[in-house]
C-alpha cells in the first residue's frame, strides 16, 4: 500500500463490469454519494451495444477543481469482470489500487508491482448472506460499493439515504442493500488500512448544481418551449430523449380532471416519416421535434432540404454516436457537423447548435424552437452521447416566467383579412424572412407549400430569374441567421497570446482543463467555443486575433475545422487539428500532450 | 406543379350551397394534364364533394406528394392550403398536419407509383394509425411524368405502349389496406362520377383513414389495347358491388330498401351512409369476405368497385392518444409550460 499517493478529492475510479449485471444502479449511487458530500464528480459509461453479458466500464472521476473532463489516469480500479481483467490491469496508473473479487483465484501472472492489488471476496460473502440467485448477482455491486465506502471514506448515512430514496417504501430492499454495503464494508476495514490515502473528504462545492443527462435535459427544454408534436424512430443514443420527454409530458401536460393529453407523441416507422411528421405539424403551428442519431440524420436528408426550400420550421436533435454507417452505437463522437450543417442535395445549408453539457442543452433546446419558428427552416441541435447518456454535474436549470415563445412573422386571421393578397415568399422587412400563415385560418391566407421550384409569390416556376431571387433571398436570410444564433463562448488567457484553441460541444471541459494546465507550464492560449452555425463575426474576429489556432474535436476528418476553412476567410494553413475519434470521451491529456508536441516543435513556444 | 389561373366567371343561376358558395368556389387553377386525363374527373367529383357537403374551402387541407396525381390539388379547392410533399412522403406529413390540428380535413392525393412504391411504407403506417383523413390514390399503372414506366399496380399480362408485357403481380392498395386493419376500403372509377361523388363525400366524413383507389387512366401512356388500366378496359370489366348513398346530418332516409339488402351506417357527425348490394353474393361489413370476392373477381379480370369495407367504431389516432379536443397548434402556452416553480422542485431527484 505504500506505493499509493495521497489524492483526496483528486483521483478516477474506473469500474469494470458484465452488462446486465445491475452494476450501473450501484456505480450511480457510487457517484452521486460523492456527489453529496459536495465534491465535484464526473461519471462516464462506457457500455456495449448489447442487452447483457458483454463488458462495461464505468468512470467516476473525483475532481476537487472541478475539472468534469477525463484525465486519462485510472487511480482505482475495480475489477468485476474476469474477461477484461487483463486489460483493466494494465490500464492501471502507476501507484494506484486494483480491487478484483478474490472468490475464485487469480492468475499470479496478472500482477503489477506498482499497483496495490486488493482481493475481497464478493460472491462468495453474497452466496453466504443472500439466498435468492438475482440478488445474488445485483447485490454482489452493493458490496463493492460497501467496500469502496469504507477504502475511499464515503460517508454511509449519505448512502442510506441514497439507498432509500431509491426504493423509496420498500423496506426488504432497503435493508438487503445496505446489508450488502455493510458486507463490503466491514471486510475492507477488518483486513487492510482503511480509508485509503486516496479518498474523499467532504467538502462545499456541488450546492447549486445537479447531475443530469443531457438526453433529459433536452427533453425538459422541449417541454418547457412549448413542444407539443414529438416524432421519432427509436435510435440510440437518442431514445432517452424521447423516454425523458413522455415521462415529463405525462406528468405536466395531462389534464388531471379527464386524463386529455396536450401533446401528441408518434412512433413512426422511420427516420422519413419522423421528419415528415414534424414538418406537418410545424406547417400547422405546432412546435414539433425529433430526436435521432447519424443514421436517421442521414434519412431525413431529403426532407431537410424539402424544409430548406419551403421554409418550415423543424427541430431535430442529433445526440451523434460512432459513424461512419451503424458505426459503433454505443460509443461518442462528434463526426455529424458537416452531415449537419450541409444536409440535402442541392444549395442547402441549416442552422446549427452545438450544447457542450446539459444545461445547455435545455437552453438551446429552447432556443432551437425560437430560432425554427423566427427563421422558418430546420434547427439541428448536435449533441453527443456524451453529452447525452452521462449525467454530467451542470449548474440548476433556471427558468424565467416571462419569457415568451418567439413564433417568428405569422400572420393570424384578422391580419390575413387585412392585407389585399397573401404571398407566401416576399421579403417584406429586407432580413429574408417571409411571413407565413397556418391552415385553417383564413380562405385568403392559403399558399401551397412546394419544394419544387416556385416565385416570391409562391407559384410554380421554372423561370430563372424568379428562381434565383428565391434562392438570393434565402442567402440574405442566412446572414440575418448568423446575427441571431447563440455567440460563440470565448474566454482569454492571463497572459496575452496569439495562439488560441477552438472547439465546440463535450470537449469543452477537456479543452478547459488542458488550458489551466499548460498555462501553469507556460503555454498560453485563448479559448472560443462555437454554439452555433451559421458563424457570426465574433468567430470570424477571433480568428483572425490569432497567429494560431488549434481545432479541437472528436471526429477523423476535422469536420469543425473544415466548417471553418469553407465558411470565414482565415487562413487554412494556419489551423491544426487537435482529434480524438476513439469513441470515448474526450480526455485533457490528449489535448495537453499534443500541444506540448507543438511546443516542442516550436510551433507553440 | 404547373397550372394555368382559370378565369372567373361566375354565372347567376349557379346554385350555391349552405355556406353561400358556389361550385366555382371550391376549383382551382386550370388543369395541365393531358387532354381527357382520369385525373381531371377525380378533381371534378372532389370539387362537387366538398361544394355539397358545404365545407369551408379554408378548413381543407390538400396533401400529395410527386407525380401527376400529386398535381392535381393544384387545380382544386384554390383557398385551402396545400402541401406538395416528396415522393411517397405524403402520408407522414398528414399524420403531423393532423397530430398539430385535428380540427383539419384532410384531403390527400397520391398516385400507384407514389403510394404502391416509393410510399408503399408510408401508406400503409397511415392505414396502421388510422390516420383521419381521405386518402385518394389516382390508380393508372403507369409513371406518367418519366414516360410509362409499368408502375407496382399493373396487372400480370398488361402491354406497355412501346411493347412491353408486364410479368410481375400487381400490388393492390385495396386488399392491402383491407389486411392492414383499413377502416373504410373503397375502389371506384373516373369515368363514374355517379358512384365516385357520395364515395368521396362518405371517405371525407368518415372518421379515420378512408382510402378511396381509383382507377383513373392514363391517355397518353396506358390507353391502348392490351392494357388493363384503358378508358375501354375499365368500363367494359367494372363491377360495382356496392352502391352507397350519403346521407347529410339531420336529413332523413327517403328511399325504401328490402331488409337485409341495406346495411346503414351512422358517421361521427350524425351524417349516414346507406350500403346496398348490387351483387348477391356481396356480404357487406365483413373484411375476410370482401378480400375473397376481390380477389376471385380479379382472377376473372374484373374491377370491384364500390365501398368495399367500413368500420367507423375503431378509435383514429387521436382518441388511441387521447389528445385534448382543442387542437394542439392552438393551445394557450401558459398551459404547456411548467413553470420556474416546477423546474424547481423537479430538480431534487437529480441531486
Amino acid at each position: 500500500m505504500s506505493a499509493t499517493k495521497s489524492r483526496i478529492n483528486d483521483f478516477v475510479i474506473r469500474l469494470a463490469n458484465v452488462n446486465g449485471t445491475g452494476s450501473a444502479s450501484a456505480n450511480t449511487l457510487l457517484m452521486k454519494v460523492i456527489f453529496r458530500m459536495g465534491v465535484p464528480v464526473m461519471g462516464k459509461n462506457f457500455f456495449p451495444s448489447n442487452i447483457q453479458g458483454l463488458p462495461t466500464w464505468y468512470e467516476i472521476r473525483v475532481t476537487k477543481d472541478a475539472y468534469l473532463a477525463r484525465s486519462g489516469n485510472v487511480d482505482v480500479m475495480v475489477a468485476m469482470n474476469a474477461q477484461t481483467y487483463q486489460k483493466d490491469l494494465k490500464d492501471v496508473t502507476s501507484g494506484g489500487v486494483l480491487i478484483y473479487d478474490s472468490t475464485w483465484p487469480r492468475d499470479r501472472v496478472l500482477s503489477r508491482p506498482d499497483v496495490t492489488i486488493l482481493g475481497i471476496p464478493l460472491a462468495r460473502m453474497c452466496n453466504e448472506h443472500f439466498s435468492n440467485a438475482r440478488a445474488r448477482i445485483l447485490m454482489k455491486n452493493m458490496t463493492y460499493v460497501g467496500a469502496l465506502a469504507a477504502l475511499l471514506d464515503l460517508d454511509m448515512d449519505i448512502i442510506r439515504t441514497l439507498i432509500e430514496e431509491t426504493f423509496a417504501s420498500k423496506e426488504t430492499l432497503i435493508q438487503a442493500n445496505m446489508d450488502a454495503i455493510e458486507l463490503g464494508a466491514a471486510y475492507v476495514r477488518e483486513h487492510f488500512e482503511c480509508p485509503l490515502p486516496t479518498r474523499v473528504e467532504t467538502l462545499n462545492k456541488t450546492s447549486g448544481h445537479i447531475m443530469i443527462d443531457g438526453n433529459t435535459a433536452a427533453a425538459l427544454g422541449c417541454v418547457y418551449a412549448g413542444a407539443t408534436v414529438g416524432a421519432w424512430y427509436p435510435i440510440t443514443p437518442s431514445t432517452s430523449l424521447m423516454d425523458a420527454f413522455k415521462a415529463f409530458a405525462e406528468r405536466y401536460r395531462v389534464n388531471k380532471e379527464n386524463g386529455e393529453r396536450n401533446y401528441c407523441i408518434i412512433q413512426a416507422e422511420d427516420e422519413l416519416a419522423a421528419i415528415g411528421i414534424v414538418l406537418g405539424a410545424s406547417w400547422n403551428g405546432a412546435r414539433a421535434f425529433t430526436p435521432t442519431s447519424g443514421p436517421g440524420l442521414s434519412l431525413m436528408n431529403e426532407f431537410l432540404g424539402f424544409a430548406y426550400f419551403a421554409e418550415l420550421p423543424a427541430v431535430l436533435f442529433d445526440v451523434q454516436r460512432v459513424g461512419p454507417s451503424t458505426g459503433m452505437p454505443t460509443r461518442t463522437q462528434q463526426a455529424d457537423i458537416l452531415a449537419a450543417a450541409y444536409a440535402s442535395h442541392g444549395d442547402t445549408r441549416h442552422v446549427v447548435l452545438f450544447p457542450a453539457d446539459p444545461k445547455e442543452c435545455f437552453e438551446l433546446a429552447v432556443t432551437a424552437f425560437d430560432l425554427a419558428d423566427r427563421l422558418q427552416t430546420p434547427v439541428i441541435v448536435l449533441l453527443d452521447l456524451d453529452i447525452g447518456m452521462n449525467d454530467w454535474m451542470c449548474e440548476e436549470l433556471r427558468w424565467d416566467d416571462a419569457y415568451v415563445p418567439d413564433r417568428g412573422k405569422v400572420l393570424d386571421a384578422e391580419a390575413v383579412e387585412q392585407a389585399q393578397k397573401f404571398h407566401r415568399y416576399l421579403d417584406r422587412d429586407g432580413d429574408g424572412i417571409p411571413y407565413r400563415t397556418y391552415p385553417g385560418v383564413h380562405p385568403k391566407g392559403a399558399y401551397f407549400v412546394r419544394g419544387s421550384g416556385h416565385n416570391k409569390f409562391g407559384a410554380y416556376t421554372e423561370d430563372s430569374e424568379e428562381y434565383k431571387e428565391v434562392v438570393d433571398r434565402l442567402m440574405t436570410k442566412w446572414r440575418t441567421a448568423a446575427r441571431l444564433v447563440p455567440k460563440p463562448e470565448i474566454r482569454r488567457s492571463r497572459k496575452p497570446t496569439d495562439m488560441a484553441i477552438v472547439s465546440v460541444g463535450s470537449c469543452d471541459n477537456a479543452v478547459l482543463e488542458a488550458i489551466d494546465k499548460l498555462a501553469a507550464k507556460g503555454i498560453y492560449l485563448n479559448y472560443l467555443r462555437v454554439k452555433a452555425f451559421p458563424f457570426g463575426d465574433e468567430i470570424t474576429e477571433f480568428l483572425e486575433q490569432h497567429d494560431k489556432v488549434f481545432v479541437v474535436e472528436q471526429n477523423r476528418d476535422a469536420q469543425l475545422k473544415s466548417l471553418l476553412v469553407l465558411e470565414t476567410d482565415y487562413p487554412k494553413a494556419r489551423m491544426e487539428s487537435i482529434l480524438e475519434y476513439s469513441g470515448l470521451p474526450m480526455t485533457c491529456r490528449c489535448i495537453i500532450e499534443w500541444l506540448e508536441r507543438a511546443a516542442a516543435k516550436g510551433v507553440a513556444a | 406543379m404547373t397550372s394555368i389561373a382559370k378565369p372567373r366567371i361566375v354565372h347567376g343561376g349557379l346554385n350555391r350551397n349552405a355556406l353561400g358558395l358556389t361550385i366555382r368556389d371550391y376549383e382551382g387553377g386550370m388543369s395541365t394534364l393531358c387532354a381527357g386525363c382520369g385525373h381531371d374527373s377525380v378533381t371534378a367529383a372532389i370539387v362537387q364533394a366538398f361544394f355539397e357537403l358545404d365545407i369551408p374551402p379554408h378548413r381543407v387541407a390538400k396533401m400529395s406528394g410527386i407525380g401527376c396525381s400529386s398535381k392535381t390539388p393544384a387545380y382544386f379547392l384554390s383557398a385551402s392550403h396545400g402541401f406538395n410533399s416528396v415522393h411517397g412522403r405524403m402520408p407522414s406529413v398528414a399524420t403531423g398536419a393532423a397530430a398539430a390540428n385535428r380540427e383539419l380535413y384532410l384531403l390527400g392525393v397520391s398516385g400507384d407509383g407514389d403510394s404502391l412504391s416509393i410510399g408503399l411504407g408510408q401508406f400503409a403506417h397511415a392505414v396502421r394509425r388510422n390516420l383521419n383523413m381521405c386518402y385518394i390514390i389516382e390508380n393508372n399503372g403507369v409513371y406518367g411524368l418519366t414516360k410509362g414506366q409499368f408502375s407496382a399496380s399493373a396487372d400480370v399480362g398488361s402491354k406497355a405502349k412501346k411493347g412491353e408485357v408486364n410479368q410481375q403481380p400487381p400490388m393492390d392498395a385495396v386488399q392491402m389496406a383491407m389486411a392492414l386493419g383499413g377502416t373504410f376500403v373503397a375502389r371506384s372509377f373516373s369515368g363514374d362520377k355517379a358512384q365516385l361523388v357520395p364515395l368521396l363525400k362518405a371517405a371525407i366524413k368518415h372518421e379515420g383513414f378512408a382510402l378511396v383507389d381509383v382507377l383513373s387512366p392514363c391517355v397518353t401512356f396506358n390507353d391502348h389495347e392490351n392494357s388493363t388500366k384503358s378508358y375501354a378496359y375499365t368500363r367494359q370489366f367494372f363491377h360495382r358491388a356496392v352502391h352507397l348513398d350519403y346521407i347529410p346530418p339531420a336529413e332523413e332516409i327517403k328511399a325504401a330498401y328490402d331488409e337485409g339488402e341495406v346495411m346503414s351506417v351512422e358517421l361521427h357527425d350524425g351524417s349516414k351512409i346507406l350500403l346496398r348490394k348490387i351483387s348477391d353474393d356481396y356480404k357487406l361489413h365483413n373484411r375476410g369476405a370482401a378480400i375473397d370476392y376481390i380477389r376471385a373477381h380479379h382472377r376473372k379480370g374484373e374491377i370491384v368497385t364500390g365501398l368495399l369495407y367500413i368500420d367507423g367504431s375503431e378509435p383514429e389516432m387521436h382518441t388511441l392518444n387521447r389528445t385534448t379536443a382543442t387542437p394542439l397548434s392552438q393551445v394557450d402556452y401558459r398551459r404547456l409550460c411548467p413553470g420556474a416553480e416546477t423546474l424547481g422542485r423537479l430538480q431534487q431527484r437529480f441531486r
